[in-house]
């Protein structure tokens, strides 16, 4: 060993990005090299651990795939062909704010940010809404809103940042549809805790990998069919009597009657006392229960009184009334496990068995807690409860056109249980639980949009009515990606995934320019990547550009960046000033809120910028009214001095950190700005984290202590109690609207039928839409991906040593599959769907279900493309399936996206494909090929042979 | 007398290759490197690593078990890499049973990794000597480390905790303890090599529902008075006999 | 494994120098109990510059194969435990002696040091050539057991490795020592060509014989073993490295097994029948081109049993590098 140890000579704290999980690093540093990334043992989020990504940061800040200048297209190339000139940044603000501000001065909407990553939401939201446009979102649309909306218009919370499984205390766990998580450091913590603790793991997933592969009994299922799974499983624990009754009572709308008279406005709508009730974004307490003992309608809630949960009831008036969950019994009446099984390819007996452990052990194991609290309708409690089955979900639920459904019906199995935020079951993480819906609003007119003025509303919220729609007169939408509009209602993150489509074909309008951050939109974040880059480069008879400018933002050699007009490079994230805020997604506890920081230990490579930088800049530049003073002026120096002193209004004393507020840092949540902030996160671990009383920590949605707290730290407006949707009112609004019934607006007539079908109160059972719009003879097989641990939420298969791992993908197919077809191993072969085709290669496997092919994502990369080199096994034998999956459904009633109906959720797992060999002599090589990128002026040179020695003199 | 060794449990690890990099990150820096990766960012990179994980599909679907399966220097007791070594490059530590080699005594011969049975140790292509897995011996007694972080760099890392580290020989240590209470074993027992690393296997818990335990005497149903009852048309014995 | 040519050449090469110093001491002896003629000292002085000769050419193909050829002093130190060690040890001493047995018949430094009670002298060269031969087996041991000594390289662990390794070596160098002696001492093209076709029959007995062996192996590790899941069926998914490893370089020969096959019967066709028909054929016609062939299309021939040596030993640790995904 002849290397003498270099002495450490640094260690700074910081907060990781390698994918989305931020957990907290150690930096250690040699002569201003970075030697070594370890956890941060005083993290609370990863507790000292780091994952694969984590531990390859090195080579990412390392990597030649960096962009270091400002890059210009050169004039009379093509986009695409990546051919650039370096400018200096003064020039980029230049041709950016001109350009900006007659965007602004004229039309606001024509201007566009999209942002792949979404956890600079605060900032990013703040800069669109100032600007004036509409047209903001990040990438939650194609990834996983359906579980955000699934999850928060029924229980007010959802997984991952909002939520978890409690597997401390769990003593069933049950996983659906995830391999890896964005979670995925705490969830390896608590999965492996939950083992050793004797905890029995049920993963349900098409495919064994990942998590999966630990888990006591993997149930494989045909993707798509949760839904079905789901419903099946509410059907036997409804009709074997297994739900919490009690919870259901006191906590869900359960026991709420519902008007079943089919004439009335309020069909289907909950029946409501005359007590007139303040306005606001709650759920007022004024339904009614038919109480079991008067038999009479009460009041929810009335001392004394027990509703009946089941039957059918006739009002004084004559009106027939029903309990909400009379009305779940009878729409899963015909889920039988028997019917699911056709579907779901999971035998009967086995989803029964399913039901009969998750209702036996949340009845038969509860625990109980000596915590006294108070709930939200004044009766003391001394102690907490919990029913210990969690449940954890993800993509492989939500990215299907019926994934909605598939996840209302998953909250509400875990309602029936009586688990939500309760110990041993699902936990809320602050700031939610939230009002269902939560009272943030977009705009409902045009007229929001104001040349020269900020958008009045936010551009993305959460709809609680029809009236809540963003759109014009005739319905039609205001948003470039048709999001809040009545093609896809509650698309509550919007549809990132259509944008470049819509635009393209000026539908709903043309826009001018694009700014995109930090998403790859011309190859593994979009759909039908081949056309859509077609449509980037596309242009009108005038021979303008049909998207006339394109801005990208990112710290790396992407295909997207090959197709901008101007590149702008960022920083990695161990150059820059962070926040993981409360107004955005936060790394909240169980335990309470927590919110934490980046703080750049390395300073910028070349002339990058960190793209908050460049917001501020340009908010300055454009006199934005948040970042300039009144005699328009600079008001702030740069990111960090923003955050110091930003509130949300003047004196709001609220602003993007919530920890150390007020003069002195004595404050939490609402306090002063405190010039000392960024210090005090430094001097803790770059965290603020505030553990909440043993009372308040559980039961959320109705514990009063807690929520009057939230509400006293304005972490919402309102203190009424949460409770669950089994059934949803939200849906039945738009239904009745469809229905031509009520007051509110009307859905255009060709979408009518499309509301009406899936706007419906409780979940429902559908073939995913693309599924039906597929002839299954033709294309039998189902079509999904999944990132691989080492890669997952990363964006760089240019890390050296990450590529090294996963250098080229393979599609795996079921073994016995692949023998009907006569594929062998390595045998190259087409998937081919209605849509496209792609070649690549084969790898039997026995841990996938025979209905179903999947690859590992993003692992193929155009050639040359981050600065690999033109033969990268990454372009040659790696491919990516976005080709064959696309943005839009078959024409029917217009174009209409591949999407959630209710969500516009991206349906990436509804594809459907058929395999066959290539014949012979086709050329051994991923299809289809892009022309190979060349590096961009600025990048370094890649190396042949890296023997990386940090601090070592060069 | 001390053998330090890794414990790896199957039974939690997620194959997430935390392991792998963080090993190559430290010691890329460390006393054991550089690790050196012949064309990185090429068709085909290459590279040296003292641990890899690998992915294993045990049975035919539906009963399928995915294993992953982490792989390093196991530190044999009877180590078959060492004695064939002509410089002594290649050894074992008396006082902690650590397997190193010497870099400046070795000539780059190969033929320890043909005495390996496992493929432990490797060539860096660009120091032409033959590394390996040291437990990070670079850390563990440097004492100017927190107490905590005097661990292997993979163990520390480790999301799912599936690497334990310490002593085989102390009957009372963590590693142990593992070994006997969960089943532990070594890797090729075949060839003697005795490993001091050893694997715990999948452990499964399964829950037993007897038929009787699905209805209680407060079945909820009862409440709402639609506790499933056969219907009385059902057929009965009343419907056979009269006795 | 992967057959490294370094090696191939080495052991070869090696072979064929010891087999010929063996052949010049066997006529030596023959001829100090007057069995056969004496030969002129020219005779052993070229041979034994020609047997020197292969032997250092294998041993500089031999510093192809280290990372540190500069190093390889150090190789020594290691004799009580490594048979390379020993090897390294063995080799430069029979050298030296076979420069000192040639040196010393070129030089004609060759005085009486005593004589058997049969009458027959020793000489300087006697007492050299027993200890050049005892050096010559020694090597071969050493050779051998290189490879015997790796037990779970089962195709190699037997006492047939060795045995071959000296057989074949020694048919080689017979080989040669006939062609020399066609050239430069015709009297004794008989008698080596009646050696080396003994020789050569016997390593075709050895080697068929470990061919046989090696056919009905069962090999001991299984991916059982290798990773302790009991299960019949295990399927490699990923070996954690796509663009390959030192595992997949150093442990694979990367060809077919119908490659293999072919391999192995020009081996077997190249080293045993065609160089003996050539011998044949050489001695009959007293054609010293004819038997310089011989020994060349043995030679080659020995290069494809090397390569098939190496190719056709399994190594257990590719039982975890058989697929990747």
């Amino acid at each position: 060993m002849s290397v003498p140890t270099p002495s450490v000579q640094e260690v700074k704290k910081t907060t990781c990005y390698m994918c989305a999980c931020r957990c907290g690093i150690r930096v250690h540093l040699v002569d201003g090299q970075v030697r070594y990334i370890d956890g941060n043992p005083d993290h609370p989020l990863n507790q000292g651990v780091i994952c694969a990504k984590g531990s390859s940061g090195i080579m990412k800040q390392y990597s030649p795939a960096r962009l270091t200048k400002p890059l210009l297209r050169k004039q009379g190339s093509e986009r695409g062909a990546g051919e650039f000139e370096a400018i200096s940044w003064e020039q980029a603000f230049t041709l950016l704010s001109e350009r900006l501000a007659k965007i602004r001065a004229t039309d606001p909407k024509k201007f566009a940010l999209f942002t792949g990553r979404d956890q600079m939401q605060a900032l990013t939201g703040l800069f669109a809404r100032q600007f004036g446009t509409p047209n903001y979102a990040a990438h939650g649309g194609f990834c996983s809103v359906n579980m955000a909306a699934g999850m928060i218009y029924t229980i007010g919370g959802s997984f991952w940042e909002f939520g978890g499984p409690d597997l401390d205390r769990a003593k069933l766990f049950v996983m659906i549809g995830t391999a890896e998580d964005h979670h995925s450091n705490p969830l390896k913590i608590a999965i492996s805790k939950f083992k050793r603790n004797g905890g029995r793991f049920v993963s349900i997933n098409p495919v064994r990998t990942g998590y999966s592969a630990i888990a006591d009994e993997w149930v494989p299922i045909r993707p798509g069919t949760d839904g079905a799974l789901l419903l099946a499983i509410i059907h036997e624990i409804i009709a074997q009597g297994l739900y919490d009754r009690d919870f259901l009572v006191r906590y869900t709308n359960a026991g709420q009657l519902v008007n079943l008279d089919e004439k009335s406005d309020e069909f289907g709508m909950f029946l409501r006392t005359e007590v007139p009730e303040e306005e606001g974004c709650f759920d007022p307490q004024n339904k009614l229960w038919w109480d079991r003992t008067s038999q009479k309608p009460v009041i929810t809630h009335t001392e004394g009184c027990d509703p009946h949960l089941l039957g059918e009831f006739t009002l004084s008036d004559g009106t027939k009334v029903s309990p909400a969950f009379q009305l779940l019994q009878a729409r899963v009446k015909d889920y039988t496990p028997e019917w699911a099984e056709r579907l779901t390819g999971i035998p009967a007996a086995t989803i029964k068995r399913l039901a009969y452990e998750m209702g036996v052990t949340a009845r038969d194991q509860q625990i109980e807690l000596p915590i006294a609290w108070t709930d939200s309708w004044g009766k003391e409690h001394d102690t907490v409860t919990g029913n210990p089955v969690a449940f954890h979900a993800m993509r492989g639920l939500a990215a299907h056109s019926n994934g909605f459904h598939s996840i209302r019906a998953l909250a509400i199995l875990m309602s029936l249980l009586g688990t939500i935020d309760r110990p041993g079951g699902f936990r809320h993480k602050a700031p939610f639980p939230r009002p269902i819906p939560p009272c943030a609003k977009t705009p409902n007119t045009p007229l929001a949009v104001k040349p020269n003025h900020p958008l009045d509303g936010m551009a993305l919220g959460w709809p609680a009515e029809p009236d809540d729609l963003f759109v014009d007169e005739d319905g039609k939408p205001v948003r470039i990606d048709k999001a809040f509009s009545w093609e896809y209602p509650l698309s509550v993150h919007g549809l990132m995934h259509n944008v470049i489509t819509n635009a393209w074909r000026g539908d709903p309008y043309r826009i001018d320019t694009l700014l995109i951050f930090m998403a790859n939109m011309a190859w593994n974040s979009t759909m039908n990547t081949a056309e859509v880059r077609k449509m980037l480069n596309d242009k009108d008879e005038q021979g303008e550009y049909k998207i006339p400018f394109i801005v990208v933002c990112d710290a790396f050699q992407s295909e997207m960046t090959a197709f901008a007009d101007l590149v702008l490079p960022d920083t990695t994230y161990l150059e820059r000033h962070d926040v993981m805020s409360m107004l955005d997604r936060p790394i909240s506890e169980f335990d309470g809120p927590v919110d934490s920081v980046r703080i750049p230990v390395l300073p910028p490579t070349g002339e990058c910028k960190p793209f908050q930088e460049v917001l501020i800049e340009l908010g300055t530049r454009l006199k934005l009214p948040v970042f300039v003073k009144k005699d328009g002026t600079r008001k702030y120096r740069d990111y960090p001095d923003f955050v110091t002193n930003y509130e949300t209004e003047p004196g709001s004393g609220i602003g993007f950190l919530a920890g150390w507020r007020g003069k002195g840092g004595e404050k939490f949540m609402r306090g002063e700005p405190n010039l000392r902030q960024w210090e005090m996160y430094a001097a803790n671990n770059c965290v603020y984290h505030h553990e909440l009383p043993r009372s308040y920590q559980y039961m959320r949605n109705w514990n009063q202590g807690y929520l009057e707290w939230s509400q006293r730290s304005r972490i919402t407006r309102y203190a009424e109690p949460i409770l669950i949707h089994l059934y949803s009112e939200v849906l039945q609004k738009f239904r009745l609207a469809a229905q031509g019934k009520g007051i509110t607006r009307k859905p255009p007539e060709h979408l009518k039928q499309r509301i009406e079908t899936y706007f419906d109160p409780l979940p429902f059972y559908f073939d995913p839409l693309e599924v039906q719009a597929t002839d299954t003879h033709k294309y039998p097989l189902a079509a999904v991906t999944q990132r691989p641990m080492a890669m997952y939420h990363s964006w760089d298969s240019q890390n050296a040593w990450l590529r090294q791992i996963h250098a080229h993908n393979y599609l795996y197919i079921n073994a016995r599959t692949a023998r009907l077809a006569g594929i062998a191993d390595d045998d190259w072969i087409w998937v081919e769907s209605q849509w496209g085709k792609v070649r690549c290669m084969a790898r039997l496997s026995e841990a996938v279900e025979p209905g179903t092919v999947w690859t590992w994502n993003a692992i193929g990369k155009a050639a040359g493309a981050w600065n690999l080199t033109p033969d990268a096994n990454e372009s040659k034998l790696g491919f990516l399936l976005n080709h064959v999956i696309s943005e839009e459904l078959p024409e029917g009633n217009g174009r209409i996206s591949n999407s959630d109906p209710v969500t516009g959720q991206a349906a990436w797992y509804d594809v459907r494909v058929r395999i066959s060999k290539v014949s012979p002599g086709e050329t051994a090589e991923t299809s289809p090929q892009f022309a190979t990128l060349q590096p961009y002026p600025g990048q370094s040179e890649r190396k042949s042979l890296l023997s990386f020695i940090a601090g070592a003199k060069k | 007398m001390t053998q330090l060794a890794l414990v790896i449990d199957l039974n939690v690890c997620v194959g997430c290759h935390a392991c792998v990099t963080s090993c190559k990150e430290w010691n890329t820096s460390g006393q054991a490197g550089p690790m050196s990766d012949f064309d990185p960012y090429g068709a085909d990179p290459t590279g040296t690593f003292f641990n890899r994980v690998q992915t294993f599909e045990v049975g035919e679907f539906p009963t399928t078990e995915t294993v992953h399966f982490p792989k390093s220097c196991l530190h044999c007791e009877e180590p078959p890499c060492v004695p064939v070594c002509p410089t002594g490059a290649s050894y074992k530590r008396a006082e902690d049973g650590i397997v190193l080699v010497d870099y400046d005594k070795c000539i780059g011969c190969k033929y320890c990794s043909w005495a390996c049975p496992y493929g432990a140790r490797e060539i860096d292509e660009k120091q032409k000597v033959m590394k390996k897995c040291t437990l990070c011996v670079d850390r563990i007694y440097d004492t100017t480390l927190a107490e905590r972080d005097r661990k292997p760099a993979c163990v520390l890392a480790c999301p799912t905790s599936a690497r334990l580290f310490g002593d085989v020989h102390d009957p009372e240590s963590e590693v142990s303890i593992a070994i006997r209470e969960s089943g532990g074993y070594p890797l090729m027992p075949e060839w003697g090599t005795q490993p001091a690393n050893h694997y715990l296997p999948r452990r499964k818990t399964k829950l037993r529902i007897h038929e009787d335990e699905l209805v209680r005497a407060d079945n909820p149903l009862k409440v709402d008075g639609k506790l499933p009852k056969p219907a009385k048309a059902e057929p009965s014995l009343d419907d056979v006999t009269s006795w | 494994m992967h057959p490294a040519f370094s090696v191939i050449f080495l052991t070869t090469l090696i072979g064929v120098g010891q087999g010929l110093f063996l052949a010049l001491f066997t006529v030596e002896s023959y001829a100090a109990f007057d069995l056969l003629p004496k030969q002129d000292s020219r005779f052993y002085a070229f041979g034994s510059a020609l047997a020197l000769g292969f032997l250092v050419a294998g041993l500089i193909a031999s510093f192809f194969h280290l990372g540190h050829p500069e190093r390889a002093w150090r190789s020594a130190a290691k004799w009580r435990t490594s048979w390379l060690s020993r090897e390294v040890i063995v080799l430069p001493a029979f050298m030296g002696v076979v420069f000192l047995y040639g040196a010393a018949h070129y030089t004609g430094f060759n005085p009486l040091l005593a004589t058997l009670p049969s009458g027959a002298p020793v000489n300087v060269t006697a007492i050299l050539g027993v200890a050049g031969t005892v050096l010559a087996f020694a090597l071969f041991v050493c050779t051998g057991m290189i490879y015997a000594c790796l037990r779970f390289l089962q195709e190699w662990h037997t006492p047939l490795t060795v045995i071959n390794y000296t057989l074949l070596g020694g048919a080689s160098g017979f080989f040669l020592a006939t062609a020399l002696a066609a050239l430069a001492a015709p009297e004794l093209m008989r008698f080596y060509a009646g050696w080396t076709l003994i020789l050569t029959l016997l390593a075709l007995v050895g080697r068929a014989a470990s061919l046989l062996r090696n056919a009905r192996l069962k090999p001991k590790s299984t991916l059982r073993t290798a990773i302790g899941v009991k299960h019949p069926r295990i399927v490699q998914m990923a070996q954690g490295a796509m663009g390959g490893s030192f595992n997949t370089r150093e442990f694979f020969h990367g060809k077919s097994a119908a490659l293999l096959r072919q391999v192995k019967w020009v081996f077997l066709l190249l080293v045993f029948p065609l160089p003996l028909g050539l011998l044949a054929g050489g001695v009959a016609s007293a054609s010293s081109a004819l038997l310089l062939a011989a020994f060349a299309v043995q030679y080659a021939g020995l290069l494809a049993e090397r390569w098939f040596f190496f190719a056709q030993a399994n190594h257990p640790q590719n039982l975890y590098y058989q697929a990747v995904s």
